[in-house]
């Protein structure tokens, strides 16, 4: 579904991403390691294509097709999907014309006619309960005085409604309370299948309680040093990061 | 080229989307402007005597006057004697049916979107349509009739109604109030006249449709609405003009009185030809339009939507002369390209206990500039007065300016004025966000904007809303590469 090969991106000048390698098939939940300032959110924005990132060298390959050369909304309509880590306000946009917006344009991408009015909202419904969006917040403008966890839990909420094969997941546990972090993780969990696979980048072990990943990748320096399976997670939370920069540091 | 750049770029080459002329023949008065254009004009519409010496009053009034020039545009002046000030069609006869109307007419509105059809059988709107300075239909007018509600051309009301226009014309908008007023008041052609009576609540809104479509004919509408004791009205105002090489002036006067208890809600979508990429044509708009909430507990609200022409000069305002009268005024100005507006309100607190409130929202793209220009005055005799103001400007791009010229002046130490002003840009994140969720970078700038003048649009009557969202989608139509 997802090949990445020897990505290398800069932010005004400075590389940041030195050579990424990562495969993802649909079925499959990715883990994303590594401490601060390691280039997790510039992976995430590279690939969801924030303009302020150069990509210089390397290759993304998603569903066939050159992620790289597809503007944003493009990437989206093709089933891309990032949760933010700081969901954007606003204001005076109501959540539900917003997503309307959002589902007729995919639909309209991917060559589907636009949802009726009633269609749209019996599926938003539908959606809400599963991620237990408050309804009232529909109505308000897009995420504006939302709560933290509200913030989380609309980002699943709109994942949900614009059913994406690969999602990523920007650090979205970071503020959140364990019993958000329990409904952010039981919504992906629910939306989970054999057809679609999730990214989920997380600074702590704890999100991959709920979320259970095949694969765990250490980034560090801009590099994936270090794969392994869920155990590596709970490796990570007891010996720590320095530990596996000791480690990979001897095997460079 | 980073997205906003682009949105700039675009925006500017976004084509006008109503430039097309209707080819009416219409009948012209010779360019120049002296007693012989007036008595021309007067004799016309066959107009009674006092309305003669009125206009002629005016005109002398208006060659002492000179044209303001506090605003903050710029332009190459109006040659005044090279414009002609009479345009009718031909024929101007009253319809019974649509069959009877030029269909050129019809398609025209047809292709504005504006189906009378439509309007008459889906809204219920009664539309006294204006084209070219004289009433060509007016519909629902025996249902209005059964109710005492008058609602006609201001030429036919100064035959049949010349004790009520005598009246009131004038009384709110003097003669000599300002250079552009002192014009209208000699050379108005027509325009609508409304009176509600008392304790009477308007079923319908009441709809104009002005459109300018004579090459070098000025439009000089006149306006008079009255809304007897205990009385509503709700009136809309819209309009767009087809494209002109050469700039049309666009002079109107609208005069609004609110009796006691009364309620007169007045919403404009103006859409005039802004001129091209290079600036080049449009209307000049300078425009004067005052309500006077003349009795006790009386309500005045203008809701304005500003999207078009190359220069827009106007205050839509109130004088709260009765006590506990209510003024408001919301409004949304987008200019673009070389679109210049000086717009804003002016509240007038004579009376005991009188509210206002000024909600402003202006959004300039392009190289375009766009003012808020606002007085707040407070009388001497005028205690407990209240006004609430709020200015927003939305730049999108480097190259448009937004400017801000609020006055205060309270003479009464109980006033209690407020003032809030913010300037914001359209962040990237927001944008980015908008794409991510596969919405294109144009459509998510229509949705920003469109969310930010929110606030203005739930003021609007339904329909009308609709219509506005869709002007300013036009208006940022094609926004991206």
């Amino acid at each position: 579904m997802l090949t990445i090969t020897n990505l290398h991106a800069n932010i005004e000048g400075k590389e940041i991403l030195k050579g990424i390698n990562l495969s993802v098939k649909p079925g499959e939940v990715h883990a994303i390691m590594g401490p601060n300032g390691s280039g997790k959110s510039t992976l995430s924005s590279v690939l969801a294509g924030r303009e302020e990132y150069e990509v210089t060298n390397g290759e993304v390959m998603f569903n066939g097709k050159n992620l790289l050369e597809l503007a944003p909304e493009e990437r989206a309509g093709e089933g891309l999907f990032l949760a933010f880590q700081y969901p954007v306000e606003i204001p005076g946009v109501s959540m539900t014309n917003f997503m309307r917006t959002a589902v007729n344009e995919v639909r309209e991408y991917r060559g589907l006619p636009a949802l009726e009015a009633k269609d749209f909202l019996a599926l938003s419904k539908e959606k809400e309960a599963l991620v237990e969006l408050d309804k009232k917040l529909t109505k308000r403008s897009v995420n504006e005085g939302f709560s933290g966890g509200e913030k989380k839990r609309n980002e699943i909420y709109q994942m949900a409604m614009l059913q994406p094969t690969l999602s990523i997941l920007d650090e979205t546990d970071s503020g959140l309370d364990i019993d958000a972090l329990r409904i952010v993780a039981d919504g992906v969990n629910k939306l989970k299948n054999a057809d679609n696979a999730f990214i989920v980048i997380t600074h702590y072990q704890r999100l991959l309680d709920y979320i259970v990943p095949d694969f765990v990748h250490v980034l560090w320096d801009g590099r994936i040093v270090k794969t392994g399976g869920k155990e590596l997670a709970l490796e990570l939370e007891e010996r720590g990061y320095d530990h596996i920069k000791e480690e990979t540091g001897l095997l460079q | 080229m980073n997205e906003q750049d682009k949105i700039i770029t675009e925006v500017v080459e976004s084509d006008y989307k109503y430039g097309f002329t209707t080819d009416i023949e219409t009948e012209t008065a010779p360019a120049g402007l002296n007693e012989d254009t007036i008595r021309f004009i007067s004799a016309k519409k066959n107009e009674p005597e006092w309305m003669l010496e009125w206009r002629l009053k005016a005109f002398d009034a208006w060659k002492k006057m000179t044209e303001p020039e506090w605003a903050h545009i710029h332009y190459k002046k109006v040659d005044y004697q090279s414009i002609s000030y009479y345009a009718a069609p031909r024929s101007t006869p009253k319809y019974k049916s649509l069959d009877e109307v030029d269909p050129e007419l019809l398609a025209t509105f047809n292709k504005l979107g504006i189906s009378i059809e439509e309007q008459k059988t889906l809204t219920g709107v009664a539309v006294d349509v204006v084209m070219d300075s004289v009433s060509v239909k007016t519909t629902f007018r025996k249902k209005l009739a059964e109710l005492g509600i008058i609602f006609c051309s201001i030429s036919e009301a100064l035959h049949e109604y010349p004790e009520l226009v005598k009246k009131y014309i004038g009384s709110v908008v003097p003669v000599k109030d300002n250079f552009f007023s002192a014009l209208n008041s000699a050379v108005f052609s027509d325009g609508s006249f409304v009176y509600i009576p008392k304790g009477v609540r308007c079923p319908m809104e009441l709809s104009t449709y002005f459109r300018i479509n004579a090459i070098n004919t000025g439009q000089f509408e006149r306006t008079l609405i009255i809304a007897d004791e205990s009385s509503y009205v709700s009136y809309l105002e819209g309009c767009t003009a087809p494209m002109r090489d050469e700039n049309q002036l666009h002079a109107a006067v609208v005069e609004l009185v609110a009796l006691d208890h009364a309620e007169i809600k007045y919403s404009t979508v103006q859409n005039w030809y802004p001129g091209d990429k290079e600036g080049h044509g449009g209307i000049y708009n300078f425009v004067t339009k005052r309500g006077i909430c003349k009795g006790v507990n009386s309500k005045i609200s203008w809701t304005q939507v500003e999207t078009g022409s190359a220069i827009t000069w106007k205050y839509p305002s109130v004088i709260l002369k009765g006590d506990n009268s209510i003024g408001e005024f919301y409004s949304v100005a987008l200019t673009n390209n070389y679109q210049q507006a000086d717009t804003g309100t002016k509240m007038i607190h004579l009376g005991n206990n009188t509210r206002s409130t000024i909600i402003s929202k202006g959004i300039s793209a392009g190289k375009s500039n766009n003012s808020y220009r606002g007085l707040v005055k407070i009388a001497k005799e005028a205690r407990n007065a209240r006004n609430f103001s709020q200015c927003d400007s939305l730049l999108i791009g480097d190259q448009c300016g937004a400017h801000t010229f609020p006055y205060i002046e309270t003479a009464n130490e109980s006033a209690m004025v407020e003032h809030e002003a913010t300037t914001s840009k359209i962040a990237e994140d927001q944008i980015f966000y908008c794409n991510q969720r596969g919405i294109s970078t144009e459509k998510a700038v229509g949705l920003i904007v469109n969310g930010y003048c929110r606030e203005v649009f739930n003021k609007l009557p339904m329909e009308f809303a609709v219509e506005a969202q869709k002007l300013l989608s036009i208006s940022l139509e094609g926004s991206v590469g």
